[in-house]
């Protein structure tokens, strides 16, 4: 069995035409890929992230910070309770690479309304970190509609960055130039026996659903029936690989 | 005479057929009929017995109530299992009968009840059943710290073991009776019954040569079937469910007498495997094919062959199934060993040898299992207020965790009130609390409620049911859901491999993969004629025991043993010798040689598919560094492969201590740590222990799947706790299974130290005989040396290309 890396794949000249033809800009061996979505250029970052160089702004989608805590309280599952600070590492990590003047996240930052208020002191003071001379807006999402404080930064519905509306439930298809999250994509490509499971952007060159960030967050699969409803012309999922981020057809993403 | 009396606590060791469970039950029945006038008013619960399994109680019961009715005791038997209803359990509790036969998982139940103290205050008497193969896993554990309450609940209580011929009785002898720290461990008496009929057994020859590879024995099908004929009830035992429906398949194609042949395995429907039971007792059958799913279990009298398909694994195994046939002390079980190709005739060989000498290959006594620990230890709580140095002495005079330091037990305790973290985020959710006399209670009736749901060490891999659907004609690739009947359940982890139109054997069919609706694998029937495509899905893989792996190598390094082996096998362990070497008993073979493109190395340490893997894995990082571009491996019972791009052959004569180092000791530093941390193996050790200690719940049969986006995966749980609290508990637990589980770490360090300075390299210019047979393992086995990103990439390609068209 090989794991030769470019066993009869055909050159990358060929490759970059076609793919510019397919409005699918993309290279190959590009850490970072870029798409383009309502004439703007966006970043699909390794870390689940969207950079907009354009707009010097970083968009998260799905932080449910707290989640570990949240189970504690309703179950009494002690999970880890480490998930906000490994969260917000990711997250830091992503800032300090790009140094963005605005942070979007886009709703379900916190896994319940009580989140903010079971966060250690530790983790507050990194999130006020990162805030430091940033625009920092907190989208609203199903799980933290009612967190409006305590936590910096500032509160929307829902907003409009250049040709782009951000909002954290997809809206009924067409929706051109949204960005959304909420549905916590998750690609899987199944190949000799193994199959691999990975978050993912999702994206239909009109809208994009963005990959859930948060350490615990689970995922759902591409091919569930609520992706269908949003890309009824069937679309490209940008895998979270463990180097690089991968862009998978449709039709080799396996169901659950 | 003192063991009739029931005075002391002993060990009853026994061949199978020597009617060792009713002689377990003696001292009980002498006492209840000598017991002096009626019955007190207040019934107690004398005699408690416990076996693995909840069928074998049940026919114990029955086996029982026989003589008691022919004497005329006055004794009430019952018994108590998860079909009991819940009436039944609370009469059980207030007016309990004089035995009570039951499971580890039900009696872990009793001890945690509120009313325990007072139900097994005049326990006399505790039968443990099948006892060698319960103390081998995490169950045993669960088992031996509900003794150690019961014998505090009832001081001079008498524990009695029954067990098949072991190789370390001393082992279960201190299992029996509370441990104290003296350098003497007190010990249970042992009685040993000689003897029964010498089994009668044998390796089927077929006088022709058997392949180099395959475990199928599709060879031996007819010479198997001609047996089942000649033979009134016959038992054939393989290793997989994937042995088990090729075998079955096999034998109905042959089956033109339409003889009643069935079978039995684990991921078949329940109700179909209840029907196969009862039909077997009811003598209606002529033969079973089965897998471990039977190796214990109720007496079928009318058995009178077994055949063992495939590698016997382990000499105690082979002898357990051997005993499920006649069982009767005066005559002797038939059996027959039915090699699949040439290696597993040199495994059949050893075995043969073992049961001639008797000789058991039981594993080492346990350590016990820190999960199983932390469930006790939260089902005591249940039970009553606990002082932490009482709960500790008790534990330790549970054998397997004499060895517990105070400081781990704190620990455990810690994880039971608050998961244990550095970060002390749960103190408020306390599950188990202090109070201010410093006794430990259980915070709610809900921490109790859940600690009943969760009680248990068998932790079932996540499955999908297997529906049959039925094809629309005229409408290809239409399914019609929920038509037909469910046929078993397969692990989620192998329904993710397939993608729809895979063919694959269930069930004894060919079916097709048409796709997951819901919670269920829906398949349709394949056309006759269908090969299956998907080669295999894990069932239970047995790995080589210790002891047959070592007769194995004595049996290759001895040229004189070959005369007892087939012809053919010995012509081919000569033409290994000429073409290469063949290893002394305590050296590993290592041949490197070129193929094709690629330059390949091939190992034999002989210690069975676990440990090879986790050492395929090890050798190949180290590879990875030395530049030699590693690509892939595949590994067996025997040996491993692995292929790479760069010429191995010339790197070790370029420097002669290359091999030496390759496989250092060292390899289980630094290279293991930092394998574990990211291997699938480990994710799944590590899933068992977080449901074991509770740290997430178990998912019941029948209760509703709520997606994956709402469940917490325990991967993820991992992948946080080992990089913000790598000392944690649970991680403890999960490396502590690792060295023996999935992995087999122990046994790869142990081999790791046998063979320093005694590795002999060939560097061959071809493929030499005996590396053949693990060469074929190439493309069926799943190889684990791919990343991730490899099979992300060849995705990608094909996008590229349909970019392209």
């Amino acid at each position: 069995m090989s794991r030769g890396p470019h066993d009869g794949s055909p050159s990358p000249d060929t490759l970059e035409d076609a793919l510019v033809a397919a409005g699918l800009r993309l290279e190959k061996t590009q850490k970072h890929p870029t798409i383009t979505l309502a004439g703007e250029v966006l970043t699909l970052d390794l870390c689940g992230g969207l950079w907009l160089e354009a707009h010097r702004t970083l968009i998260v989608s799905d932080l449910h910070l707290e989640k570990g805590s949240s189970f504690a309280v309703r179950s009494g599952q002690f999970l880890p309770p480490y998930d906000t600070r490994e969260t917000l590492a990711c997250l830091h990590e992503a800032i300090v690479r790009h140094d963005p003047a605005r942070v979007i996240a886009l709703g379900d930052s916190f896994h319940d309304a009580r989140g903010p208020e079971r966060m250690e002191p530790g983790d507050r003071a990194m999130i006020a970190a990162l805030q430091e001379g940033r625009d920092w807006v907190w989208i609203a999402g199903n799980h933290d509609a009612e967190v409006e404080e305590g936590v910096g930064g500032r509160y929307a519905e829902a907003m409009t960055l250049g040709g782009l509306v951000l909002r954290h439930e997809p809206g009924p298809a067409p929706a051109v130039g949204e960005i959304a999250g909420h549905l916590h994509p998750c690609g899987k490509v199944a190949a000799r026996g193994r199959a691999v499971r990975r978050r993912c952007f999702v994206t239909d060159c009109q809208r994009l659903i963005m990959p859930a960030l948060g350490a615990y967050a689970g995922g759902l699969n591409v091919r569930d029936k609520a992706f269908d409803a949003a890309f009824p012309k069937g679309f490209t999922a940008h895998l979270l690989g463990d180097g690089r981020v991968f862009a998978i057809g449709r039709a080799q993403l396996a169901r659950d | 005479m003192r063991l009739v009396r029931g005075e002391r606590s002993a060990l009853l060791v026994a061949p199978t057929g020597a009617g060792k469970t009713l002689a377990g039950f003696l001292p009980s029945l002498v006492f209840l009929a000598e017991r002096n006038g009626p019955r007190s008013k207040k019934p107690v619960l004398h005699t408690l017995y416990i076996s693995p399994l909840k069928a074998l109680a049940v026919d114990i019961a029955r086996n029982l109530e026989a003589p008691i009715a022919g004497i005329g005791l006055d004794v009430r038997v019952e018994t108590r299992t998860g079909d009991t209803p819940s009436h039944k359990r609370t009469r059980q509790v207030s007016r309990p009968p004089d035995i009570l036969l039951t499971t580890p998982e039900q009696l872990s139940l009793l001890i945690a009840h509120r009313e325990a103290a007072d139900l097994f205050a005049g326990l006399r008497c505790v039968i443990l059943d099948e006892l060698h193969a319960l103390v081998t896993s995490k169950r045993g554990d669960l088992l031996s710290l509900a003794m150690a309450r019961l014998h505090k609940l009832s001081p001079g209580l008498t524990a009695i073991g029954l067990s098949a011929t072991v190789r370390e009785p001393d082992e279960l002898r201190r299992y029996l009776v509370p441990q104290t720290p003296s350098p003497l461990p007190p010990l249970a008496d042992l009685v040993v019954v000689a003897g029964g009929a010498r089994a009668d057994l044998r390796m089927l020859d077929l006088g022709r040569p058997l392949p180099i590879s395959g475990h199928t024995a599709w060879h031996s099908m007819e010479a198997i079937y001609d047996l089942i004929k000649q033979h009134r009830t016959t038992l054939v035992f393989v290793n997989t469910r994937l042995q088990a429906e090729y075998t079955f398949q096999e034998l109905w194609r042959l089956n033109e007498d339409t003889l009643p042949i069935a079978i039995h395995h684990g991921s078949l429907d329940a109700g179909q495997r209840r029907r196969v039971e009862a039909a077997m007792a009811a003598g209606a059958l002529r033969a079973i094919v089965c897998t471990a799913t039977l190796d214990l279990g109720i007496d079928w009298g009318d058995v009178d062959l077994v055949v063992n398909v495939g590698a016997p694994k382990g000499a105690s195994r082979i002898m357990q199934r051997i005993g499920r046939a006649n069982h009767r002390m005066d005559e002797p079980s038939k059996a027959y060993l039915v090699p699949g190709n040439r290696f597993e005739m040199l495994e059949c060989q050893a075995a043969l040898d073992a049961v001639e000498e008797a000789a058991q290959d039981t594993p080492d006594a346990r350590e016990g299992a820190l999960d199983v620990l932390a469930q006790h230890v939260l089902g005591m709580a249940c039970a009553d207020a606990f002082d932490a140095s009482d709960l500790y002495d008790e534990i330790v005079s549970a054998a397997p965790y004499a060895g517990l330091t105070w400081e781990r037990f704190e620990q455990v305790v810690d994880y039971v009130a608050t998961g244990g973290y550095a970060l002390r985020a749960y103190e408020r959710f306390a599950k188990i609390l202090r109070g201010p006399d410093g006794l430990w209670r259980v915070r709610d009736a809900r921490t109790a409620q859940a600690y009943r749901m969760n009680v248990g060490t068998i932790v079932e891999a996540a499955r999908v049911k297997v529906r049959l659907g039925r094809s629309l004609r005229g409408k290809p690739g239409a399914v019609l859901p929920k038509t037909g009947r469910v046929l078993g359940e397969i692990e989620d982890e192998f329904a993710e491999t397939l993608t729809p139109g895979d063919t694959f054997l269930f069930a004894g069919e060919t079916l097709k993969f048409e796709g997951l609706a819901e919670d269920e694998a829906l398949v349709t029937r394949a056309p006759p004629g269908t090969d299956p495509a998907i080669p295999s899905y894990a069932g239970s893989k047995f790995p080589l025991s210790t002891l047959l792996a070592a007769r194995v190598r004595a049996i290759i390094a001895d040229p004189f043993a070959w005369d007892r082996l087939p012809r053919p096998i010995g012509e081919y362990l000569l033409q290994q010798r000429r073409r290469s070497v063949l290893p002394g008993e305590r050296d590993l073979l290592v041949e490197t040689f070129p193929r094709g493109k690629r330059h390949y190395l091939t190992a034999f340490p002989f210690e069975g598919r676990l440990a090879h893997q986790t050492l395929g894995m090890l050798l190949t990082r180290r590879l990875e560094r030395a530049g030699l571009r590693p690509l892939g491996f595949a590994a067996n019972d025997y040996g491993i492969a692995i292929w790479m791009t760069r010429d191995v052959s010339e790197r070790a004569a370029i420097d002669p201590g290359f091999m030496g180092e390759l496989f250092g000791e060292d390899m289980l530093g630094d290279d293991l740590e930092a394998w574990l941390d990211e291997s699938a193996m480990m994710k799944r050790t590590f899933r068992q222990c977080a449901v074991i200690a509770g740290l997430i719940e178990r998912h019941h049969p029948g209760q509703k799947k709520t997606g994956r986006q709402v469940t917490i995966s325990t991967d993820l749980i991992f992948d946080v706790l080992r990089k913000h609290e790598p000392g944690h508990l649970l991680l403890a637990a999960a490396r502590q299974d690792a060295a023996t589980g999935l992995l087999d770490v122990r046994r790869l360090g142990v081999m790791l130290e046998r063979i320093q300075g005694r590795i002999i390299h060939r560097s061959l210019d071809r493929v030499s005989p005996l590396s053949v047979s693990v060469m074929l393992e190439i493309g069926r086995e799943r190889v684990y040396g791919e990343g991730a990103d490899e099979i992300l990439a060849e995705a990608e390609a094909e996008l590229l290309q349909e970019a392209l068209a």
